[in-house]
């Protein structure tokens, strides 16, 4: 049994109608243990306070903002190679949770840098690159909304999202020679993820980050199927306007 | 630069060969099992209603679409395709915009464009400041600078009066007799002994799906 | 394509506007800043690299609605995807007008307006070079934001939504190089980067738009 089967739009719907309440419960819990025993089980950095405790919002959320693009990345090119529809509805599907995600990696990351910096934004790069990104968020989705052919849009944004990608990678460097200098080390602590932190972070953060990735797919899922929902509907009516 | 330069200056013979072809718009099929040939020296008018399908075929026999089913040969580089808009730039003289297009297409001469729609005496003349007949003169003697042997006319008498209408198919008996051929839509009679085909009798059934691009959600 | 580079040419010069339009929105983004920065002459010499290379910016943005909009309105687009021209190449040519009636006026304007803001003596090469080596990279981009919104309504706005984050490595750079040559430091660094950029968006772009405009014409 291949996984293209699952590029069928009512086997996909079928699948999805099955996996998605395992896949909400999943997330609600991963995401209450994580977040319940980050913020109130674990005691207070002593350089950072209770702040730091933000990272159980922030790293999750930032993982989630650049993995979502990277599915969109991949699914975008199985609709230029493969040309299957609910291929490129979940690109389109995606779009959006990324988009949320990005904003909440940016809220909390200028949350977390406050106490430090004393500013509430700072041109930091790993803010500045997640900003960035966030804008290429916008441009595909505004894309989307504009083209009214739903196959062009889907082959026009899957484009945008090939060379957004690159140049997204390429942002990414420029920013951090902006900033940084080419040889400079960041003075700045960020994000890290799990591994400089100590244990007692460590597992809350885990647990933290697979909920976060339970609900992305859960969002992705539950958005792709009102995609297609909304593809068959505007084909059937498209069918009766044209037997008419 | 001359791209493709094998091209001789006499048009070449060529037969258009379309076999079992089924056209979408918009993703819908609304043409499909259409097969015909199209023989150097020989002209033929598409019929039908509006909205039949009538443009898209044009469109997808010059390649700017791709059919959702069937063959085409003899369509790479043989056809030269007119459609509604004449692609003219209003800031520039005719005799400097049918320039344009000879270069692209990798013709010399002006003359047999300028004088089969009698374009001579506006040769200086902006193509902004032309009336929409001249400016749809000067659209249809594009084609004669484009060396193609199919021509592909989708209701090109658009705005032509009745001097204008005899210089069209004047030009288009004057192709034929080169051996080229031509393909136009179009509701009048131009005086022009050619095949009639109706696309109305190639309509697709819109409940059978051959491959339109919706096929998945149904 | 030397012909559809001489009629995109042709096209700016005469119609009015294609030219000056760039440098006057340039000069005028330049004497805005002071006013919104206040006229302290120390402020302006440590603002001016970014703000002229961020005016040159967005004085290229403005006219790329026009690069294909124009020509998809009026079916010149159609016509050029059926000619024997590769899309890929006629482009290229296009982003190349774009920048020989954009782009390279902008560049030679520059130090003028440089002296305006109290640009630093040592930064006057710096700029110049940077913005010669980073202006084409801003119209070849620029060219695939147009041939992305061509057939979209009012597609001006979307389209800056669509380049301004894509043009965010050539700014950086280009103004790096500019700022640390106006303070007397070495600038080769970014310059070179830039250079890379440009050269590879100028080789690979062209592709990435055309595959989209042919999207579009389907």
């Amino acid at each position: 049994m291949s996984l293209w089967e699952y590029a069928n739009p009512v086997k996909f719907l079928a699948l999805s109608a099955r996996v998605q309440p395992v896949l909400w419960v999943a997330s609600g819990l991963c995401i209450s243990v994580g977040l319940i025993w980050g913020f109130f089980g674990t005691p207070d950095d002593f350089r950072q306070g209770s702040t730091v405790k933000i990272i159980y919002l922030h790293v999750p959320s930032a993982l989630m903002a650049i993995n979502a693009w990277f599915m969109m990345l991949v699914t975008s090119l199985i609709w230029l190679i493969r040309r299957h529809h609910v291929s490129a509805l979940a690109a389109k599907a995606a779009a959006p949770v990324g988009l949320i995600m990005t904003l909440i990696a940016l809220v909390t990351g200028a949350i977390w840098g406050q106490p430090m910096w004393g500013t509430w934004w700072a041109w930091d790069p790993r803010l500045t690159s997640f900003l960035i990104l966030f804008l290429f968020y916008l441009g595909y989705i505004a894309l989307w909304e504009a083209i009214e052919d739903p196959d062009t849009a889907a082959d026009l944004t899957s484009i945008l999202c090939l060379v957004g990608s690159v140049f997204a990678i390429l942002s990414r460097y420029a920013v951090r020679f902006w900033n940084q200098g080419l040889h400079q080390g960041t003075s700045i602590p960020v994000a890290t993820g799990g591994r400089t932190v100590s244990d007692v972070f460590f597992y809350p953060l885990v647990i933290s980050m697979i909920g976060f990735g339970l609900l992305f797919l859960a969002l992705v899922l539950y958005r792709t199927c009102t995609e297609i929902r909304v593809r068959r509907t505007r084909a059937l009516l498209a069918r009766e306007g044209q037997g008419a | 630069m001359r791209w493709l330069s094998f091209r001789s200056e006499a048009a070449r013979a060529v037969t258009l060969t379309v076999r079992n072809l089924t056209i979408a718009r918009g993703g819908l099929p609304v043409l499909s099992g259409l097969s015909f040939l199209l023989e150097p020296g020989q002209a033929m008018i598409l019929r039908g209603p509006n909205g039949a399908g009538k443009t898209t075929l044009l469109r997808t026999l010059a390649g700017l679409q791709p059919p959702l089913a069937g063959e085409v040969s003899g369509a790479d580089d043989t056809i030269a395709y007119a459609g509604h808009a004449d692609g003219l730039k209003a800031m520039l003289s005719v005799s400097e915009n049918l320039r344009f297009w000879a270069d692209v297409f990798g013709q010399q001469r002006l003359d047999a464009a300028l004088d089969a729609y009698r374009l001579r005496e506006l040769e200086h003349r902006l193509a902004g400041t032309l009336s929409a007949g001249q400016k749809r003169r000067l659209g249809l003697s594009r084609l004669l600078v484009t060396g193609r042997p199919i021509w592909m006319l989708d209701e090109p008498t658009v705005s032509l009066d009745k001097d204008a209408v005899a210089m069209f198919a004047a030009a288009v008996k004057a192709h034929l007799g080169q051996g080229g051929s031509a393909l136009i839509a179009t509701h009048i009679d131009l005086g022009i002994e050619a095949e009639t085909l109706d696309v109305g009798a190639y309509k697709a059934d819109p409940n059978a799906l051959s491959g339109a691009s919706d096929e998945a959600f149904l | 394509m030397k012909a559809l580079l001489k009629r995109d040419l042709m096209l700016a010069l005469r119609a009015g506007g294609g030219f000056g339009l760039g440098l006057a929105f340039f000069l005028i983004v330049t004497v805005l800043v002071p006013f919104s920065v206040g006229p302290d002459p120390v402020l302006l010499t440590s603002i001016a690299p970014g703000v002229l290379w961020l005016g040159a910016l967005l004085s290229c943005l403005l006219s790329l609605d026009r690069l294909l909009a124009l020509d998809f309105e009026d079916g010149t687009l159609d016509l050029l995807a059926t000619a024997p021209l590769p899309l890929e190449a006629a482009l290229s040519v296009k982003a190349l007008a774009h920048w020989l009636t954009t782009g390279l006026p902008l560049v030679v304007a520059a130090p003028v307006l440089g002296l305006m803001l109290n640009l630093a003596p040592a930064g006057y090469g710096w700029l110049v070079a940077s913005l010669a080596v980073g202006t084409p990279a801003l119209s070849v981009i620029g060219c695939f934001g147009a041939a992305l919104t061509v057939g979209v309504k009012r597609g001006g706005l979307l389209m800056s939504l669509l380049v301004l984050p894509l043009y965010v490595p050539t700014l950086i750079f280009g103004a790096e190089a500019a700022r640390r040559g106006a303070e007397g430091l070495d600038a080769m660094t970014p310059l070179i980067l830039l250079a890379g950029l440009t050269s590879a968006t100028i080789a690979l772009m062209p592709f990435a738009s055309a595959a989209v405009l042919r999207m579009t014409l389907r």
